[in-house]
């Protein structure tokens, strides 16, 4: 269809701009002078400045950049075990229960994995801080990096592994020389989800942090709760600029192998 | 060199092989040869690793093979999908069982150089694997599974995704790779016509079970059973009882009111035994007349006629209702063919043409 | 052994951060609550056995559960407000994804693009996006009075209207992507075929698009409805104090009351809750799968 229909664009037009309007002010208003978040009153960057200064943030910020990164690495490393095993394993003592497993932390509500996940704490009697955090974070993102990765593996030709066996492979060596350069894409993306979702989170972070340890999340929350500041808007604007560069740059870059793989395929198909 | 000793395989309730025991020589070119799903892939999974016997044992070379890993094996295996690794370049694919042996940068070098030569592949070294067409992406499996020198190579259907052409082309070139190289090379295929171009030994099997194992000009000639005759090329069967007459040879009856045909078979039969004659189209002689001397001849009506080309198959109706058919080289233009449908001729052949098959 | 290693790590990681955890909720719900360290009894304690321990269980708390009705309020008025959410981003999610469905093919990867952008942006901030448009001097009171339609701010925010604007918002991405592949793989020559048979537009709509993308909005419905169902954000920040939700009962029952045993009841009750919906949603993903 060339033309768009009437209806189409309108509701498309009205769609986006729902998605997006709250954001653009968001970000409009983290350059207001004043410190009424509602109403303009010139340009300024002095909520920025403030935000730099403000130790407690950095602190979180560092804090919750340290505990994505652990979290998450982690995640990607057990989640594609646990897909190997879940699609490859072939059968096993208790596989359904750990399937099931993989598959409920999905549609478990934060409330609950994280109260759980507080009581086993204080049950082994564990000092709660960056690595209980680290621990709650892990477990439950290696369940979406596992479904990540397994969606990949299920489509993936095994004969290719029998023909790294086959020209002299370890088996270990078949996976580090062939399946895992050619799941990468999946596992990558699966880690970045895993990143994304312990930066963003909130409920279970609060459940398993001490006092020791306070995440960005937490602290916006708690800061949020008393109403709109100007230096949350900074923030906001911050973290917003950082994830819209991240998603556009690869979106370009994918954009940019698909063509040149079609450009290459069919400079095969003449030759 | 390699031996199968009574080797069974079971999926569960299924048997996929069927206590099969096998030889095959050094520098073979050995066909497996069978109807989908009667174990030929299983078969060749179970030379190469990926499978265990459930029971009986192979050995290679004399030793059992059980106890070695696919990685271990100087076993090469060809697959089906080609199993090319996409993120690896031509030249990369060819060198990467070499680089798991080890070998010197510049012995692999040599190596990869000599087998893009031999595969006619060299323009293509930096490519990746869905940047060249089919048949070169057969050529680059087939350059990968040969590059560790393997004693034996497995082929699973290796030219089945190729066209009739490229297919040809292909197979005199795998033959020519092999005479040169000296390896031992089973091929499994679907296309009988293939099995018998290429190899020096065809396997027939079913259900998990070789029927026969025997060269190519054998096994299209003397079938051991029905099921073989049938299987490879085109054939008649006629059933009838066997009744020993001569040292050699019988007198088959086959309908009520013809003479009985006779036959020279070196497998025995005992008198009112049934029996099927198989014989191969291009064996039955068509003529308009009753031909003088031949020692079987019966006569028909034309229901149809098939045009290849360079052959013409009829067939024939005889007057029981079953039909011959009879093939004959078309040296002439076929404007001056000289039978047409509905035409009344006579079949006939020799009686060492065929061979008498127990049922 | 290698085959067992590979297993045995993410299998025990599973069962001892997820379902040994669960177990203790389970179990601390049947405990009884107790000024101490840690706030419930009675204690597992390996030197009076098992069935001295599981003889100190009750279902207390649940009866509990059942007899202040602030509980029974807080269940009914989470699956009312999942209910009326869902459908209402269904309501808005749906023109989207047709929308896009519809829209000319390469604009589609850039489309798609805009809808996933705000689910990788945090959650925590889009709902804080709208504490600033929903107030008394907010932006939405600001521009309604400036275009003359009301004279007076409306209360919007710390009300559950709030609360349903914020749970359209958020879940949106995840109405529209399902429904829009569900509709991007359906035929075009379809509808044309249906208004051939004599369909008004409206009619053929009806009888041919909504069927068939029938999967995609079950689809969509459920990925709102089930993580709506525990939600604690949106309605701590936009809703009132009046606003019920389960999460956040659970999440005042344990960090104000510190009441622990009857905030795992309320969190088993609220799994057992849950149980339904998902079980529904794994039957309408396999069908899917199926139909494939
Ligand atoms: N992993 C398996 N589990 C159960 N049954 C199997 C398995 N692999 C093969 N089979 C069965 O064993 C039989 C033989 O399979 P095999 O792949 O060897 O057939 P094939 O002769 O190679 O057939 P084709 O010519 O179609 O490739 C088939 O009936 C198949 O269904
Ligand atoms: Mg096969």
């Amino acid at each position: 269809m060339n033309r768009m229909s009437w209806f189409n664009a309108v509701s498309l037009t009205l769609g986006f701009a729902f998605l997006y309007i709250p954001m653009v002010i968001l970000v409009i208003f983290s350059f207001n002078e004043s410190k009424l978040v509602t109403v303009w009153a010139g340009f300024s960057t002095k909520w920025y400045g403030e935000l730099l200064e403000n130790e407690a943030f950095l602190n979180a910020a560092w804090v919750t950049i340290k505990v994505a990164v652990f979290s998450s690495t982690m995640a990607t490393v057990l989640g594609t075990i646990a897909a190997y095993v879940l699609v490859r394993g072939g059968r096993f003592m208790g596989r359904t229960l750990f399937s099931g497993m993989i598959y409920a932390p999905l549609v478990m509500p934060e409330v609950i994995t994280g109260l759980s996940l507080l009581l086993l704490f204080i049950g082994i009697g564990l000092d709660r801080g960056v690595f209980t955090i680290v621990l709650a974070h892990t477990t439950f993102a290696m369940c979406y990096v596992s479904v990540v990765v397994s969606s990949r593996l299920v489509t993936f030709d095994r004969s290719l592994e029998e023909a790294a066996l086959d020209l002299g492979c370890s088996p270990a060596e078949a996976f580090r020389l062939v399946t895992l350069p050619i799941i990468a894409p999946a596992v990558i993306s699966g880690w970045l989800l895993a990143f994304t979702l312990s930066l963003d989170d909130l409920v279970i972070a609060s459940f398993t942090s001490g006092p020791s340890a306070t995440t960005l999340p937490i602290k916006i929350f708690s800061a949020v709760r008393l109403g709109v500041s100007p230096e949350i808007n900074a923030l906001s604007t911050i973290m917003i600029s950082i994830v819209t560069v991240g998603v556009i740059t690869a979106s370009l870059v994918t954009k940019h192998q698909v063509a040149r793989q079609k450009r290459e395929e069919q400079a095969a198909e003449r030759a | 060199m390699i031996h199968f000793q009574n080797v069974t395989k079971r999926y569960g309730e299924f048997t996929a092989i069927d206590n099969l025991t096998i030889d095959i020589y050094e520098r073979e070119f050995y066909a497996l040869l069978g109807p989908s799903g009667c174990g030929k892939t299983t078969l060749m999974r179970m030379l190469a690793g990926f499978e265990t016997p459930t029971e009986g044992k192979i050995f290679l070379a004399g030793q059992d093979i059980a106890p070695v890993p696919p990685n271990k094996r100087a076993v090469n295996m060809m697959f089906q999908s080609y199993a090319l690794f996409p993120h690896l370049s031509i030249w990369e694919n060819i060198a990467f069982g070499l680089k798991r042996e080890k070998m010197p940068k510049h012995d692999i070098n040599d190596r990869v150089e000599e087998m893009l030569r031999l595969t006619r592949l060299e323009k293509f070294a930096r490519r990746k694997p869905h940047q060249i067409s089919g048949g070169q992406r057969q050529r680059v499996a087939l350059a990968r599974s040969l590059a560790k020198h393997p004693k034996l190579l497995l082929l699973d259907e290796p030219l089945g995704a190729l066209d009739k052409k490229l297919r040809q082309d292909t197979q005199f070139e795998l033959m020519d790779i092999q005479e040169k190289t000296g390896t031992t090379f089973v091929i499994v295929t679907h296309d009988q016509e293939e099995a018998m171009t290429v190899a020096s030994r065809v396997a027939v099997m079913d259900h998990g079970k070789i029927i026969q194992v025997s060269t190519p000009d054998r096994i299209y000639e003397n079938p051991n059973s029905v099921y073989v005759a049938d299987f490879i090329g085109d054939v008649n069967l006629i059933e009838g009882t066997a009744k020993l007459n001569g040292s050699d040879s019988y007198a088959m009856s086959w309908h009520e009111g013809h003479a009985p045909l006779s036959i020279k078979s070196p497998n025995a039969f005992s008198d009112g035994q049934k029996c099927h004659l198989a014989i191969r189209p291009e064996k039955v002689a068509i003529s308009a007349d009753q031909p003088a001397e031949a020692d079987n001849a019966v006569q028909g009506r034309i229901l149809d006629i098939a045009y290849l080309g360079n052959i013409s198959t009829y067939h024939v109706e005889l007057p029981t209702g079953a039909v011959i058919k009879a093939q004959t080289a078309n040296t002439r233009r076929i404007a001056r063919r000289a039978f047409t449908w509905e035409d009344t001729v006579w079949l006939s052949w020799t009686a060492t043409a065929g061979v008498l098959l127990a049922d | 052994m290698r085959r067992f290693v590979l297993i045995a790590i993410p299998y025990v990681w599973l069962l001892a951060l997820f379902l040994v955890p669960f177990a203790i909720v389970l179990k601390i719900a049947l405990s009884d609550a107790a000024v101490a360290r840690p706030p419930y009894f009675p204690q597992f304690d390996w030197a009076e056995g098992i069935a001295a321990f599981i003889a100190e269980l009750d279902f207390e708390n649940f009866v509990w559960l059942t007899e202040d009705d602030l509980y029974w309020k807080a269940y009914l008025s989470s699956l009312k407000i999942a209910v009326i959410s869902t459908f209402f981003t269904l309501l808005a999610g749906y023109p989207i994804a047709y929308g896009m469905a519809r829209a000319p093919e390469e604009w589609r990867p850039t489309l798609m693009m805009l809808v996933i952008l705000p689910f990788w942006t945090s959650f925590l901030i889009r709902v804080y996006a709208w504490m600033g448009i929903l107030s008394n001097e907010g932006f939405l009171n600001q521009f309604l009075m400036w275009i003359g339609v009301i004279s007076e701010p409306l209360t919007i925010l710390n009300t559950n209207s709030a609360v349903y604007i914020g749970i359209v918002y958020t879940y949106l991405p995840f109405m529209i992507l399902p429904v829009y592949s569900a509709l991007e793989r359906l035929d075009g020559s379809l509808i044309e075929a249906a208004e051939d048979l004599g369909c008004s537009r409206l009619t053929a709509f009806w009888l041919v698009t909504i069927p068939l993308s029938k999967t995609g909005i079950i689809a969509g419905s459920f990925l709102v409805f089930i993580p709506v169902l525990g939600e604690f954000v949106i309605p701590s920040l936009l809703g009132g104090s009046d606003t019920l939700m389960i999460g956040k009962v659970l999440w005042e029952e344990f960090f104000s009351n510190r009441d622990w045993p009857v905030a795992s009841a309320v969190a088993v009750v609220l799994l057992l809750l849950l149980v339904i919906p998902i079980v529904l949603f794994q039957r309408n993903q396999q069908k899917q799968q199926e139909a494939e």
